[in-house]
């Protein structure tokens, strides 16, 4: 049985007097990808930033319930938000490396980090490079700048440099929206060797890309979450209407 | 008339207009060199300048225009920096952070004699520095500044909101981030606001007439001791500048090569301005193709 690692109860967020997500409650278990699909506005990116507190970000964001994550809720007082965001990391719908290196692009968060053991940072750039596919694309011109890469590449890297700080759970939002079908593929697969160690999440518009690599999928309409569960469930025989609807093609 | 005529009609407007700037630019600054240039001599960047007889130079106000720029520049950007960053990451929109980037704009379109003035009555008379490099460099901060913070915030504004996501989610501090991200992926706009500002500094005159002083002592190029009057590196002293020198040639010069002298200093300070902005636009390109590797 898997283990239960990020949990949400009743969370409400509201933009303004907008309530964008209107009570979720629903788990994350270790080893497993978890795909949250729905149509556009439906609030799966915003619960999605809402796990590490991307939110907090954007001014007037207004959160009520608990997101639990290693037996605290993340929105206690005391929550030092960068070192959750180190143990929840994240990767984008673009594609975001730092104009530096690829290289530098992995180490950067080890360096900030304090470490300076040249050897040991060497030994996890290649092996976050290497778990995230590229290794073999890359490897002969580390010193070259991640923005000269392809975008499936560069995402690849951001990739690399969240595992490279090596956290417990990956939060991914549409990654590969912005990639061609090849490079979405090797992510695609990557994911699900990374599953052996992390607990993923990935929000997604691709309702394919959920059927083929996620373990559990959750339905979001509206700011709700109107269903979850086994991803062959929902995609073969649905609870409710709405998924069925939705996952048959005849909205959103 | 169709709207293929029209649009003919409208591109020969604005070829014509954009000719009207660049025939004015050009001939001023044909006039200016073919004026100036042939005054250039070795003696004219050796020597100082003489008041009653031919033959003067421009070393002291040539040196004094540098020194009082690296000041001006030392002074500023640090101020300018921090003021631009917490406009552009750290301010609330609110009506306040509204307040103080329209004082900012007001402050810019000071002309530059009510600085002068101010400056003046503030460093001069009120702080005691008297006419002074620093009463001067603490003047032109103040011309310099407004547009300065507003290039530097442009330039951080300008860079992707999803480079400060993607460090923020890497568990860098909000300081992290703008130090280690924003800043050096700002940095060709940053410098080449700076250098373009350098060149606005160089040609002023009328913010320092009345607080860097209108008379230029002898200076000793080997006395390095900045408490010393006739050290070069003393900001205590009066400093004429090159702009002011040219300014008072003209208004009370009393040498009878006054015109010579006046037109082969605004040559060198032509020349001076242009290849502040031609260096601006060279490094701004390279540090641009060195960080994207485009």
């Amino acid at each position: 049985m898997n283990e239960q690692i990020v949990s949400t109860e009743n969370v409400h967020l509201y933009y303004g007097d907008f309530e964008a997500l209107k009570g979720i409650s629903m788990e994350f278990y270790d080893n497993q990808i978890t795909a949250l699909i729905g149509p556009s506005g439906c609030g799966k990116s915003t619960y999605l930033r809402l796990i590490n507190r991307m939110n907090d970000l954007i001014p007037g964001v207004k959160i009520t319930g608990k997101v639990n994550y290693d037996g605290k809720n993340v929105y206690d007082e005391g929550t030092d938000t960068v070192e959750l965001r180190k143990k929840i990391g994240m990767v984008f719908q673009q594609p975001n490396p730092f104009p530096f290196s690829i290289y530098e692009n992995v180490a950067y968060g080890l360096k900030i980090a304090g470490m300076k053991d040249k050897n040991k940072i060497d030994e996890i750039v290649e092996r976050s490079l290497r778990k995230a596919a590229i290794w073999n694309e890359v490897k002969d011109k580390l010193d070259e700048n991640a923005l000269a890469l392809s975008g499936g590449q560069q995402q690849r890297v951001c990739i690399a440099r969240v595992l490279a700080i090596e956290p417990d759970v990956i939060l991914l939002d549409e990654p590969t929206s912005a990639l061609d079908p090849i490079s979405s593929g090797k992510i695609e697969r990557m994911l699900e060797e990374l599953k052996k160690e992390y607990t993923i999440i990935i929000v997604t518009h691709n309702m394919q890309q959920a059927s083929r690599i996620s373990d559990r999928t959750a339905f979001f309409l509206d700011g709700n979450l109107i269903e979850v569960d086994d991803t062959r469930k929902i995609f073969t025989n649905p609870e409710k209407k709405e998924t069925e609807d939705y996952i048959s093609g005849r909205f959103g | 008339m169709t709207p293929k005529k029209a649009d003919k009609i409208a591109v020969n407007v604005l070829y014509g207009l954009s000719g009207i700037i660049v025939l004015i630019l050009a001939s001023l600054l044909t006039y200016i060199l073919v004026r100036g240039v042939p005054q250039f001599s070795i003696e004219f960047f050796t020597q100082p300048a003489k008041t009653f007889e031919v033959g003067g130079g421009i070393i002291i106000q040539l040196y004094n225009s540098f020194y009082l720029l690296l000041l001006t520049l030392l002074i500023s950007t640090p101020v300018a920096m921090g003021a631009a960053i917490y406009l552009s990451v750290y301010a609330p929109q609110n009506s306040f952070t509204t307040f103080v980037r329209t004082a900012i704009e007001v402050l810019s379109s000071l002309p530059s004699i009510v600085v002068g003035l101010f400056g003046f009555l503030m460093f001069v008379v009120q702080f005691k520095l008297g006419f002074s490099i620093l009463s001067g460099a603490l003047a032109l901060m103040i011309f310099n500044l407004p547009l300065l913070t507003r290039t530097i915030e442009d330039s951080l504004t300008a860079i992707p909101s999803s480079q400060r996501e993607g460090g923020l989610a890497l568990g860098l501090s909000k300081w992290e981030t703008v130090t280690r991200i924003i800043l050096p992926a700002a940095m060709p706009g940053i410098i080449t606001g700076v250098i373009l500002s350098a060149g606005r500094i160089f040609g002023e005159a009328a913010a320092l007439i009345y607080t860097a002083g209108q008379s230029a002592p002898a200076l000793d190029f080997t006395n390095w001791n900045p408490m010393s009057i006739t050290s070069p590196l003393n900001i205590m002293r009066p400093a004429e500048t090159l702009a002011v020198h040219i300014w008072k040639i003209n208004s009370e010069g009393l040498m009878p090569d006054g015109p010579d002298v006046s037109a082969g200093a605004s040559a060198v300070l032509i020349l001076a301005v242009l290849s502040f902005n031609l260096l601006a636009r060279y490094l701004g390109k390279k540090i641009q193709k060195k960080i994207t590797s485009a």
